[in-house]
């Protein structure tokens, strides 16, 4: 599926309002970031029927699935769609398998079988347990198995995650991946957790007080001085790369993209594939000429595009490395030494960089 | 409220007049009406204040066998007083007959019973309420009246029984038993609908019986409301109400 | 003794009778309760709980004359050619559908209100219509509420006393049952058959109600 989601909600309750005009690409992750209390997980509830607004609007590869204006409304279980809820949702008085089929059998669709989406996720131990018998992770990857059974044109997963501990989380991420990498179904993923969202997402809906705040590519919104993403100890890029080669002898792993060459610690994957590579903006030091003798390996000539104060002292330099975006945390002092300004080219110092799991 | 207010009342009374007094009564449920009419004189005329308990004459049996205390019980019945002597719980030789019922024949249609109670023979009805003749003696007064008219075998399927005549009336008064057996205590101040009186010949007499029981043995105002109830005052609201003496 | 088994055998019939009957008509209602948000919602919730403060000589009073040849329903049943309910089975088992209605719907409307919106929205996600939704999760998760609706329908029905006394008539075989036939024995001074029935009914009682707790000790 490739056409794009385009959904309009509006929802009002008691002290909250959520007016939302999305579009969303028909492929990849999009997550739907914001705080707790923002409306994301009530828009993506809108989009499951889950709840209903006034003048609604929801178009899913081509086909009109609500449109209030013309008193279309398709409820729930007519949409085509799987849903991961927070919580574990286990039906407690099936097994597993029973939990697993339930959708399967009234979906009558082909597309997911039984034996891809278990051994996606990795559950064909745990076919014939109870549910109160499994483990958190396992309760969600069994419900993330249930939901891809229904053979759905759309994902949505509501912080999938939230409920489980850091382990656990740990435990789920790779199959998240995989199911992105493999499954060709377009995914929503409501979320507040940027690590999540660096990991997971292509595409990223910014959502703040029931409004979109901004939307696009992940490494685009991430880097955006005037998203609150871009500020603090926290603030990254990510950067997808394709893997070149490796240096056995020291450990490490070469991998290219349109702004240059990194080298990250050794990774055990084959050429050409690709990464994403996280680098935080405190990383990341700027200097005016090419440095020669230093240890710092990765080195990337810059421009800068956009300056901006981020707390006492400090600023956030965003960078474009051959239009891939890069941010930089300096102070001041640095800046008015060195004469950055906007246009100003650098070269980027990283200091460390992280494959995201 | 109501009632707080008028036994504070009743409690200066007692104090104001020193020979005024209480007599707790349980009085059979039939007499309901003629009691209050005779307690609302007796208080006049004596001073002395009847406080009244309604109830079926088999419960109170119970609870005075339990310690109620009660000091004089007007039964529906006359065994139950009997029984009470024999037992030591009434005072011996206190009883006596205070009223006798008459059996009626009622329907709460207009000419439905006939002024002979031919209807019984015609069977053209579905129920026939009677008072449960186990423990009412309208209901077994009822049934000997049946069974001399020859009619009770071919109207039994027929017979709805309540647990007592008010309900007996009830079943009757509501139209869900077409005709039924009751006191004519219980009809002869509403006049409504149509009745037999059914001849004292028929069943046996129904005497009820008052008797003083053990609370009251030495007490002033038990004695006095037994006295009262004997006297013509008492006799002529007692025939009013459709009772015999 | 035998009037007092016939007493037991019908006793133990008008509430297997009522008790499946309230299972079926208690349901649906208890359901509704639970999920509407209509204005209705206080307006059935009082009338079903209505039976739980009422004497059921009120019930009883009011059944005989709504039931009667001059009643609404009277006029129905007539009408329907049945004749008129009070003094029948079939009476007995309308008045004490109505009177152990709240024994049977509320435990139900608790069971499914516990249920939450969460299992029916992931049915509903996973392509189940409502329908197929309360049968196949619905139901089997309301589970234990049923126990104990059914438990308590059919106990409160054996024990009723007042509804029956006022629309039976104390017909042998028809409409006497254990209650009234205790209540029969202790107006008749019979306390040794008496104690019998009612020694007999207070361990039912308890049996029932040990079954019921044991069962579900979580109970709150």
């Amino acid at each position: 599926m490739t056409s794009p989601i385009i959904a309009r909600f509006r929802l009002a309750y008691p002290g909250f309002e959520l007016d939302v005009d999305m579009q969303i690409p028909g492929q990849g992750v999009t997550a739907l970031f914001g705080q707790s209390g923002s409306g994301k997980t009530t828009a993506l509830r809108c989009m499951a029927g889950l709840e209903r607004g006034s003048r609604g609007y929801l178009e899913v590869d081509g086909e009109i699935w609500q449109d209030d204006n013309k008193g279309i409304f398709l409820p729930t279980h007519k949409r085509r769609l799987g849903y991961v809820f927070q919580e574990s949702s286990l039906f407690p008085h099936l097994d597993i398998r029973r939990n697993l089929e339930y959708g399967r059998k009234r979906a009558q669709e082909a597309g997911v079988s039984l034996d891809q989406a278990v051994a996606l996720l990795g559950i064909r131990h745990i076919m014939s347990r109870m549910p109160d018998r499994l483990s958190g992770g396992e309760r969600q990857r069994v419900a993330i198995a249930r939901a891809l059974l229904v053979s759905p044109r759309l994902l949505l997963m509501d912080e999938p995650m939230a409920s489980l501990d850091l382990g656990m989380k740990g435990e789920i991420m790779p199959y998240l991946e995989k199911l992105r990498d493999e499954l060709g179904i377009p995914v929503v993923y409501v979320s507040h957790s940027p690590d999540e969202v660096a990991t997971l997402a292509d595409h990223m809906v910014l959502i703040e007080a029931g409004k979109v705040r901004a939307s696009g590519p992940l490494f685009e919104l991430m880097t955006r001085l005037d998203l609150p993403l871009a500020h603090g100890d926290s603030a990254e890029a990510v950067i997808l790369a394709n893997v070149a080669g490796h240096e056995i002898e020291h450990h490490l792993t070469v991998a290219v993209f349109a702004g240059g060459s990194l080298m990250l610690p050794y990774q055990d994957c084959e050429a050409g594939k690709t990464v994403r590579i996280r680098i935080l903006a405190r990383d990341v030091s700027l200097v005016l000429d090419q440095p020669e003798r230093t240890s710092i390996l990765n080195i990337l000539p810059a421009r800068v595009e956009a300056i901006l104060e981020d707390g006492p002292g400090q600023l956030m330099v965003r960078l474009s490395m051959n239009g891939v975006p890069l941010l930089s945390r300096i102070t001041v002092k640095s800046a008015k030494t060195l004469g950055i300004f906007h246009g100003s080219e650098v070269y980027a110092q990283i200091k460390s960089v992280a494959l995201l799991k | 409220m109501k009632r707080a207010l008028l036994s504070l009342l009743l409690l200066g009374a007692t104090f104001s007049t020193a020979s005024a007094d209480e007599v707790q009564v349980a009085v059979a449920a039939n007499f309901t009406a003629p009691m209050q009419k005779i307690a609302a004189d007796f208080e006049k005329d004596t001073g002395h204040k009847a406080v009244l308990a309604f109830g079926a004459t088999g419960q109170f049996y119970a609870q005075i066998r339990n310690g109620a205390p009660f000091e004089i019980l007007l039964s529906a019945d006359d065994k139950t007083p009997a029984k009470l002597e024999k037992e030591g719980l009434g005072v011996q030789g206190s009883s006596f007959t205070y009223a006798i019922g008459k059996l009626v024949l009622w329907s709460a249609k207009p000419g439905f019973v006939d002024s002979e109670g031919k209807v019984l023979g015609s069977g053209n009805f579905q129920h026939i309420a009677l008072a449960n003749p186990k423990v009412a003696p309208y209901g077994a007064a009822a049934i000997e009246a049946l069974t001399k008219l020859g009619l009770y075998p071919a109207l039994e399927p027929k017979v709805v029984q309540g647990e007592n005549i008010a309900q007996t009336y009830q079943f009757i008064a509501t139209g869900n038993a077409d005709l039924g057996f009751v006191a004519l205590s219980q009809i002869v101040k509403d006049g409504k609908g149509s009745s037999w009186i059914v001849p004292a010949n028929l069943y046996p007499v129904i005497r009820q019986d008052a008797v003083i029981l053990a609370p009251g043995k030495d007490k002033p105002a038990a004695q006095a409301l037994m006295a009262y109830l004997k006297g013509d005052k008492a006799k002529a609201v007692i025939r009013s109400y459709g009772y015999d003496l | 003794m035998q009037p007092d088994l016939g007493a037991v055998r019908l006793t133990l019939e008008l509430a297997t009778v009522v008790t499946v009957l309230l299972l079926f008509i208690g349901t649906p209602i208890a359901w509704w309760l639970a999920r509407t948000r209509s204005r209705l919602k206080s307006f059935i919730g009082a009338m079903v709980a209505l039976p739980l403060v009422l004497p059921p000589t009120v019930l009883g009073f009011y059944l005989l004359l709504l039931m009667g040849p001059n009643g609404p329903i009277g006029n129905i049943t007539q009408s329907l050619g049945l004749g008129i309910l009070p003094f029948t089975f079939s009476g007995l088992v309308v008045a004490s559908t109505l009177y152990s209605m709240p024994f049977v719907v509320q435990p139900l409307q608790n069971a499914f209100e516990a249920i939450g919106e969460r299992p029916l929205e992931v049915a509903a996600t996973l392509r189940a219509p409502p329908l197929d939704t309360f049968f196949s999760v619905a139901l089997p998760l309301a589970k234990p509420g049923f126990i104990t609706a059914a438990i308590l329908g059919f106990a409160h029905t054996v024990g009723e006393f007042g509804v029956v006394l006022m629309i039976g008539g104390n017909i042998p075989d028809r409409t006497r049952v254990v209650s009234v036939e205790i209540y029969n024995h202790v107006e008749a001074l019979e306390y040794a058959q008496a104690h019998w029935l009612a020694g007999g009914m207070l361990a039912f009682s308890f049996l029932v109600l040990f079954a019921l707790y044991s069962f579900n000790p979580n109970r709150k």
